[in-house]
């Protein structure tokens, strides 16, 4: 980019600036959807099924309507008709927002156990709450299918969709894993998981006629103002999503989940504003979660560590009402040279609530699998986890041949073995000790694609010097607000501290949704790009001035407007598919994505088998670095979600009933305090040519390869290898 | 929550006669565990009487070297008590090793006593359960036990006491002092806990018109005394398996012992037979591993609960190792 | 009921809990839900002084408690959030600082913790910061900006 303006101010762009909606969030000044004030505001509460498939055969809500306050009771007799979903259509992304394909309140039948067969409506939550207890239920049972385990055998054969193949291979893997020299292979297991964000999903909604607001706790304020107005039948220009605060979302907030569409229903049905704020019970009921996953992973290898097979399948589920097919070892496809590869994802399907995707979907679980048998094959080798992922190092991606945006793999991991000290680590199972602990060290490779998706995006120069950018995007902790603002304040010559970013609202301009790792780099290159046609707009009012506000103001302008992309129908419609397009034609031409290498130390009791993470370390290649606190920040919290993953998380799915057993906090364990130690991220700041500014998403990686590095600790710990996901003390005994 | 009435007991009569002919009454000390059960509609009474504040808070020391703690004493109250720290070590460390610190803070002795199972079954409605509506069934035996008791169980309920605290009293020999309008009586805590039997909705002792005035420790047998727990998490995870034990040795021998364990049993376990096999038998691993194997010899486990007796087994020779070594390891 | 120094007239049911009744009836909506069930700790506010689940505490039975909840919090640590970047999404953050302020009261009257016994006497060390913030949940994992801050502000 040629400079025509004289630059007013340090780059702001890779600097470690404070997030811009801190104060809002450390005074308690920032309102979440369930924290906005209406008059004549009621409260909603959610009636769950206690089966998983079958029939409503009674429904009595006479106890429940007697209580004080209660408004009305909402069921599949009295509640408002829903339009069903539309059919997903590549053309409009809004199509895969719906959670599950149930006419809410709208039929008899009963698809999983939790759904919501009854909303009560009242005066406060107290009534509302008590009453929802109150309603009686009479099911008619049909069989179901809900054990993942049981189901297994009868999996099949996973599509694949736009953007991923459900299987691929490259020359005859089985062939080549029979007659390779050294071979390993395992079956890993991977249970369910909830995303449990600590913000319960909430909705606010109010009608004004055909108009609705809605404040939501979404990841995709534009896919849920579409999927209201289709489902409630109203215009989609009529319907306004408010979400600046977002409580965290992980992929569970990416859909639109029944309590959003129940709210919504509710406030249609008594002309009042409703408000819902989940219990965290209900958000395990009605919100899916990861599927669990079973995985083979069989490597064969030459007895140089030249890896001559890799096979990588896996079977998870999808729910018969929906879900979207995990993409469990699409990592396989890319990470090691082998020279026969053969990767196939199956499918069951079951009568449970559909899975939905969390943080790096299918790379998280199958990370796990390939990177801990990698770490078996180079014990079976002798030969160093490091050295032998540095001998299958690709120079092209290995499944097809295409070029590599980015790959600086090999420096990661120098990087990352030094700042750690491998070199201090014995190879030899159980031979570290830390007083009476067992210490173990392992190592296991991060990977996760880069996507990037249409944006519009409006950026105003005024004459005061202030720069307003304006995008709706989700805000639920990435940063997006403060790393816009420094794409914004460097593209302009600005400081930083006069850039303003608005986000979170759907009058702004389109935003794709928080989720893929990609919102930052899709509205990076937008803002970028309007940035540009305002400084061309600025050239065309006279010689450049000391700063650009100085340009508006010899010109009597005040202020200038750019804008990228258009919000009208048509203009969304060739927009996306532009968009589409080039998505395709990129993907043809490279492989883009995020990589890294995970160093970890735990520490395991060889008395109890409880093993602790004592030391972490970290280096990524995530292209350039917008913002190195929120950054490093995100990539940590990838980390401590991985390092639940390994040790502790697990949904208790009963085999017997598909019911959710253990729906509360505190029987699924996420990580505390106490379980994390300090996590040194490092990273690589080498810009991705082929994207905006070169950066990538840093969402996602950070999770990625965290399992299957514990494990491989573990196994150095203690001389075990756990295959089976979390790795609990009763596994190590 | 069901609606209920509420009263505030300025003094223990005006508690003791508010629940007098109030056959659904509850109790509410620190709240933390009544007012979840009561929002997950476990608990449903129509009379709730507010106890917290009565003036049971205090810790006094006794004549003969023990201790009397106030029924309304806060966990962490207790924990930081100079007395409890020096003499009593396994019961601050039980009550530092339970819940958090905000729970800490709101939690009181006497409601710790009465503290409910954590048992997934138990807590939800939709569930066969035994102990929250009698004659129902037991879902959790055949579902997920591996929070489930090995210790004391039956074949209508398998669930386990959750208290920390507990245990460490279980150790210490205590009374707890119970009052009604008909009186005071003292129940030792080993008696205070029922085992299920064939009905598991019975927990303790305690009679529904009866508070827990305050508990009573005898003079420690030693002040060497330590609480392991182990657990899922660091921190802030129920015990899966927790010892508290009391050892005092002599020449290389075992001169006095206490043990309990916490997350095996319906109830908190004193380890009778461990520490008749302790009790004369040199301080070793040996005699540890013994004792340990005698205690357990009864277990009966679930599919997925079967590793809790090697693992009580493990820990509990860990932690009397602790004991006769420095004390230093963990 | 007395709320950040004020007198807060209020007529609610015993069955509404202190984190309803400033959410819900005193619009003190910094302070958060959670769980519901003194699970995450987001609920997190002081009561004369002492950090508590304000979830699992009836409104009434705080009746004349003096309740502090972040609106009313004026603390260093607030800044040192920010510049230790110890929140992402911010959900968490009001019962993090809430619970960090009587934590440190706690450590300062002497409140040993599990971990205490195995440190150093007197020092609010990295260590015992995590075993006495461990009832505070944050999903986004931002746990170690946020023991960076409260060290910070220790010292």
């Amino acid at each position: 980019m040629t400079r025509t303006l004289p630059r007013t101010s340090e780059p702001a762009v890779g600097k470690p600036i404070d997030r811009v909606d801190g104060t809002a969030k450390t005074t308690g000044a920032a309102r979440f959807a369930a924290e906005h004030p209406y008059p004549g505001l009621a409260h909603a509460a959610l009636v769950h099924a206690t089966i998983s498939r079958g029939r409503i055969t009674a429904i009595d809500t006479t106890e429940a309507a007697a209580i004080p306050g209660v408004v009305t009771v909402l069921t599949h007799h009295n509640a408002p008709a829903l339009k069903p979903p539309r059919k997903v259509s590549p053309l409009d992304l809004s199509t895969m927002a719906s959670g599950t394909s149930v006419a809410y309140l709208n039929t008899d039948e009963v698809h999983w156990d939790g759904q919501p067969v009854a909303v009560v409506v009242a005066e406060t939550l107290t009534a509302a709450r008590e009453a929802a207890a109150l309603v009686k239920v009479v099911y008619a049972p049909m069989r179901s299918t809900v054990d993942f385990l049981a189901e297994e055998p009868n999996a099949r054969p996973q599509k694949g969709n736009l953007l991923m193949s459900g299987s691929a291979k490259k020359g005859d893997a089985e062939a080549a894993l029979a007659t390779a020299p050294v071979r390993v292979e395992g079956r890993f297991t991977t249970p369910p998981h909830h995303h449990n964000a600590i913000e319960p999903h909430a909705t606010t909604a109010v009608w004004d006629g055909d108009r609705l607001t809605v404040h939501d706790a979404t990841q995709s304020i534009d896919w849920l103002r579409s999927h209201l107005a289709l489902r409630f039948d109203v215009p989609a220009e009529g319907v306004r999503v408010i979400a600046p605060f977002v409580g965290g979302g992980f992929g569970g907030k990416a859909m639109i989940w029944p309590g959003t569409i129940l709210t919504v229903m509710a406030a249609r049905a008594t002309g009042r504003p409703v408000r819902l704020l989940l219990t965290r019970e209900g958000v395990y009921r009605t919100v899916g979660g990861r599927t669990p996953s079973t995985q083979r992973v069989a490597l064969g290898a030459r007895t140089d560590g030249r890896l001559t097979a890799l096979v990588h399948t896996s079977v998870t589920y999808t729910g018969r009402v929906g879900g979207s097919p995990e993409q469990v070892t699409s990592q396989s496809k890319h990470v090691y040279d082998a020279e026969n590869i053969l990767v196939r994802q199956n499918l069951v399907e079951l009568d449970l609530i559909s899975n939905t995707s969390m943080r790096a979907p299918g790379d998280a679980m199958g990370t796990f699998a390939l990177e801990a048998a990698i770490d078996e094959l180079a014990y079976e080798l002798g030969m160093d986890p490091i050295e032998l992922r540095m001998r299958n190092e690709p120079e092209r991606n290995p499944i097809d041949g295409r070029r590599f945006a980015n790959r600086n793999l090999r420096e990661a991991y120098r990087l990352g073995a030094e700042r750690f000290g491998w070199a201090d680590r014995t190879p030899e199972p159980g031979s570290m000790r830390d007083g009476r602990w067992l210490v173990g060290m392992g190592v296991a490779t991060a990977f996760h694609p880069a996507w990037q998706f249409l944006a519009n995006v409006t950026v105003r120069l005024s004459v005061d010097g202030t720069v307003l950018v304006r995008c709706g995007f989700q805000e639920m902790g990435m940063g997006g607000a403060t790393a816009q603002a420094q794409i914004a304040a460097d593209a302009l010559g600005v400081p930083v501290e006069s850039v303003r970013v608005e986000y979170g609202d759907s009058t702004l301009p389109l935003s794709p949704a928080a989720g893929g790792s990609m919102q930052t780099a899709s509205v990076a290159s937008s803002v970028l790009a309007a940035c540009q046609k305002l400084r061309r707009k600025l050239a065309k009012l006279g010689p450049p001035g000391e700063t650009p506000a100085a340009v508006l103001a010899r010109a009597g302008v005040p202020s200038l407007e750019a804008s990228v992309g258009s919000d009208s129908r048509l203009g969304r419609l060739t927009g996306q598919a532009r968009f589409l397009a080039k998505l395709l034609r990129d993907q043809r031409r490279w492989m883009r994505a995020a990589s890294g290498a995970q160093f970890c130390e735990v520490r395991v009791d060889p008395d109890t088998g409880e093993t602790r993470v004592s030391r972490w370390t970290a280096a990524f290649d995530v292209g350039r670095v917008i913002n190195a606190k929120t950054a490093v920040s995100q990539l940590r919290g990838g980390i401590v979600m991985g390092i639940g993953m390994a040790l502790s998380e697990e949904t208790l799915v009963d085999p017997r009933t598909g019911r959710i057993m253990n729906p509360g906090l505190g029987e699924y364990h996420v990580p505390v305090h106490a379980d994390i130690p300090p996590i040194d991220v490092a990273y690589l700041d080498e810009p991705d040519p082929t994207m905006p500014l070169g950066l990538i998403g840093v969402g996602e990686v950070g999770i990625t390869g965290v399992a299957g590095a514990i494990a491989n600790a573990v196994h150095h710990a203690t001389g075990r290898r756990i295959r089976d996901l979390p790795i609990t003390l009763d596994k190590l005994l | 929550m069901r609606t209920f009435s509420y009263v505030r007991a300025p003094d223990v009569e005006t508690a003791l006669r508010a629940v007098a002919d109030e056959p659904n009454a509850k109790f509410l000390g620190g709240g933390t565990n009544l007012v979840d059960l009561m929002r997950e509609n476990v608990e449903r009474p129509d009379v709730v009487v507010d106890i917290s504040r009565l003036p049971l808070t205090g810790v006094e020391e006794l004549p003969g070297g023990g201790v009397r703690i106030g029924a309304l004493v806060r966990n962490s109250a207790l924990a930081a008590h100079p007395l409890i720290r020096t003499r009593y070590p396994v019961l601050s460390q039980a009550i530092l090793c339970g819940a958090s610190a905000q729970l800490r803070n709101m939690a009181t002795v006497g409601g710790n006593l009465l503290q409910r199972t954590r048992c997934l079954y138990f807590y939800d409605g939709a569930s066969a359960c035994n102990k929250r509506e009698p004659a129902s069934g037991c879902a959790a035996i055949g579902g997920f036990t591996r929070n489930h008791g090995v210790l004391g169980v039956s074949e209508h309920c398998i669930a386990t006491h959750p208290s920390d605290l507990c245990v460490a009293l279980a150790a210490l020999d205590a009374e707890v002092e119970v009052e009604s309008t008909r009186g005071t009586r003292r129940i030792p805590l080993t008696g205070f806990h029922r085992l299920p039997g064939s009905t598991p909705h019975v927990e303790s002792a305690l009679e529904p018109d009866e508070l827990v005035t305050a508990i009573e420790l005898p003079a420690p047998i030693t002040e060497r005394s330590r609480y392991r727990k182990v657990r899922d998490r660091a921190s802030y995870a129920f015990a899966l398996v927790s010892v508290a034990a009391a050892l005092e040795t002599g020449g290389g021998t075992v001169t006095a012992a206490r043990l309990a364990l916490g997350g095996v049993a319906p109830k908190p376990w004193r380890a009778v037979e461990a520490e008749r096999v302790l009790l004369g038998a040199p301080a070793t691993e040996e005699s540890f591993r013994a004792a340990a194997d005698a205690e357990l010899a009864a277990a009966t486990a679930q599919d997925g609960n079967t590793f809790k007796i090697e693992l009580a087994r493990r820990t509990i020779v860990a932690t009397l190792r602790d004991l006769t070594s420095d004390g230093s390891a963990t | 009921m007395r709320v950040n120094g004020a007198d807060e007239p209020l007529d609610i049911q015993p069955q509404v809990s202190l984190l309803d009744a400033l959410r819900e009836h005193l619009g003190l909506t910094g302070t958060k839900k959670g769980c519901d069930q003194g699970a995450c700790g987001a609920c997190t506010v002081l009561a004369d002084g002492e950090r508590i689940n304000s979830c699992l505490a009836l409104a009434v039975q705080y009746e004349g408690r003096e309740i502090t909840t972040i609106e009313g919090i004026d603390h260093p640590l607030q800044g040192a959030f920010v510049r230790h970047d110890g929140f992402q999404c911010g959900y968490c953050t009001s019962g993090q600082i809430c619970s960090a302020v009587g934590m440190l009261a706690e450590h300062k009257d002497g409140m040993p913790s599990a971990v205490t016994e195995h440190a150093p006497a007197g020092e609010l060390s990295p260590a015992e910061i995590r075993e006495r913030m461990s009832g505070n949940l944050c999903r986004c994992g931002a746990y170690n900006g946020i023991v960076e801050a409260i060290q910070e502000v220790a010292r």
